[in-house]
């Protein structure tokens, strides 16, 4: 057996063990093995690659330690509640990868195809790879602007815009077609300066595909990044022509695809809906704004209404991870506990900045895995709820979209809240949420308003229940 | 049959098998997916390394490929370290739901 099918067979295994890390991240009793799993079939490609052709190794060895040291630090250091902008960023590192692999590739055989053939598959996967790598980079810089907010996360809308994107578009491909045609073409410039404008108009394109999307449609805008990233690994695998680069990129693209489709079915909107309209930058007159009177109500009053529930279903959003209100929030959950209640988190698809990313914070503050719930299972049994405590969330729990067909968001799945026997909404006013639109539930006959920040709310909760205790 | 079909071959086969993995993924369990699929998109780095470590084929390259190495390595390190961080968070009762 000679060295390049022992080489190919490392790397057979280390696809296997990335399907049994990806297959195993899909249960909570074996993510956490299924993680390392998937580390262990990157440690043996890894390996395999350096010790499978003459190499030199001072260059890797310098980048493996800076790339390591930047990575650990960022990794060990980020706060649960920056995780979103924290995926972000390193999707837009994944993408970049793969486009200076294949930049890299197309300089080291640039010499070769000038003087005889190019082999057209590789250089159509250098130029993919730049297109998706680059735009996946500045698209993910961008979405972590938005999400950190050292940049405006509101969408960013001008006139004719589609027409200057799909123009974008256009010339790269005729960069790409360009480029194909003279890369054996034996004067450089011919080849090169078509791929440096592909490079140019990837970067962008990916700046400006993403800041027509809005905070709350990040959820969709991070998925759909991550399969880019692993797309762009694909493309890299075809122009070096290595299996596991193909088989590991293939399925992060497609288990970016399922997240993408999953985050727009939670919202009852097409792909093209949430990428193009700008959705929540134009004031959509939508729905018929039902007025009423919103019922405020003391934290003593909400005690005695908790004291005496039997079963109660938290329900977060984004604001409770912008007031860093996890912790009390499990607090006064165990606090009821104690009291006899049954305790539920029940968490929309869409809660948040990142799909899942409100299980993480409250996983973060020790709430049971097993209190944890589904839109879909929580549902069923709302009418048995006694008090639903809506904290930081707006859309997701708005029955115009169930009830209301001139409503914009209706259709979308929501959590629905007004079917408990009484709806605590904490929040600071009456403001509309992410879409713009008028939320029915404040004004509903079991609605009651806690008005204030989330985490203050809560504690004076449950000063009110020690007191009594 | 050529190798660049072989490839192609692989590619849908996987693209396949990746929607049958995924899909039975729990919600609560989206954020650390999407986190560690994130570090396994780090496997560009074999490319990467490739590129870094042949010397003899121009200075430039070996720039661009220890370019790449950095930011493939910031995800794959990265990536597995914060996924294992975030499910380690993830506890059934019986381990201790409580501080």
């Amino acid at each position: 057996m000679n060295q390049d099918t022992l080489v190919q067979l490392a790397y057979i295994a280390a696809s296997v063990l990335f399907i049994f890390g990806l297959k195993m991240l899909s249960s909570q009793r074996t993510a956490k093995r299924g993680n390392v799993v998937s580390a262990a079939g990157m440690l043996i490609a890894v390996i395999a690659t350096l010790i499978g052709q003459d190499m030199q190794y001072q260059w890797i060895i310098l980048g493996i330690l800076i790339g390591g040291a930047v990575g650990a630090t960022a990794a060990l250091r980020v706060p649960m509640t920056s995780m979103p902008e924290f995926v972000a960023l390193f999707n837009g590192f994944g993408g970049m990868a793969s486009l200076l692999v294949g930049w890299a590739e197309y300089q080291r055989n640039l010499p070769v195809w000038a003087e005889g053939e190019a082999p057209y598959v590789t250089v159509i996967a250098i130029a993919i790879a730049a297109l998706i790598g680059g735009l996946t980079f500045t698209g993910s810089l961008i979405a972590y602007g938005k999400l950190s907010e050292t940049i405006n996360s509101k969408a960013v809308l001008y006139r004719g815009q589609q027409i200057v994107n799909a123009a974008i578009v256009a010339v790269a491909l005729i960069c790409i077609v360009v480029f194909v045609i003279n890369a054996d073409n034996p004067a450089i410039a011919a080849s090169y300066a078509p791929f440096l404008i592909l490079v140019a108009l990837a970067l962008v394109l990916g700046v400006l595909a993403t800041i027509p999307i809005g905070g709350a449609d990040m959820p969709v805008v991070i998925s759909l990044l991550n399969s880019y990233s692993g797309l762009a690994a694909c493309a890299a695998g075809f122009v070096i022509m290595n299996t596991v680069l193909i088989v590991a990129g293939s399925l992060v693209g497609a288990s970016g695809m399922i997240l993408t489709a999953i985050m727009c079915k939670a919202m009852n909107r097409s792909l093209g809906n949430v990428l193009f309209s700008g959705f929540g930058a134009v004031v959509t007159a939508g729905g018929t704004a039902k007025q009423g009177e919103a019922k405020p109500i003391t934290p003593e009053d909400a005690y005695y209404i908790l004291e005496n529930a039997r079963s109660v279903v938290f329900v977060p959003g984004y604001g409770m991870a912008a007031a860093q209100a996890q912790h009390v929030v499990r607090e006064l959950g165990e606090i009821l506990e104690e009291n006899g209640t049954e305790v539920k988190y029940a968490v929309h698809p869409v809660a948040g900045r990142m799909p899942g990313h409100m299980n993480v914070l409250l996983a973060e503050a020790n709430v049971p895995y097993e209190q944890l719930v589904e839109m879909d299972e929580i549902n069923p049994a709302m009418e048995s709820v006694d008090v639903a405590i809506v904290i930081g969330a707006n859309d997701v729990v708005n029955p115009a979209a169930r009830e209301d067909p001139a409503s914009s968001i209706y259709g979308m799945p929501i959590i629905n809240v007004d079917y408990a026997r009484t709806v605590f909404v904490l929040k600071r006013s009456l403001a509309s949420g992410f879409a713009g639109i008028e939320n029915d539930l404040f004004f509903k006959e079991n609605t009651r308003m806690l008005f204030g920040d989330a985490k203050s709310s809560v504690q004076a909760v449950i000063n009110e229940m020690k007191e009594d205790a | 049959m050529s190798s660049e079909i072989l490839l192609l071959f692989t590619f849908v086969l996987a693209i396949f098998l990746g929607f049958e993995l995924i899909s039975k993924v729990p919600s609560q369990l989206h954020t650390p997916l999407m986190s560690g699929a994130n570090a396994i998109s780090g496997v560009t780095i074999v490319g990467a390394l490739v590129a870094a470590g042949s010397l003899a084929e121009g200075a430039f390259s070996v720039v661009l490929g220890t370019l790449a190495v950095v930011f493939a390595t910031i995800n794959v390190i990265g990536g597995y370290l914060v996924t294992d961080r975030m499910l380690a968070m993830f506890k059934t009762k019986q381990h201790g739901g409580d501080k």
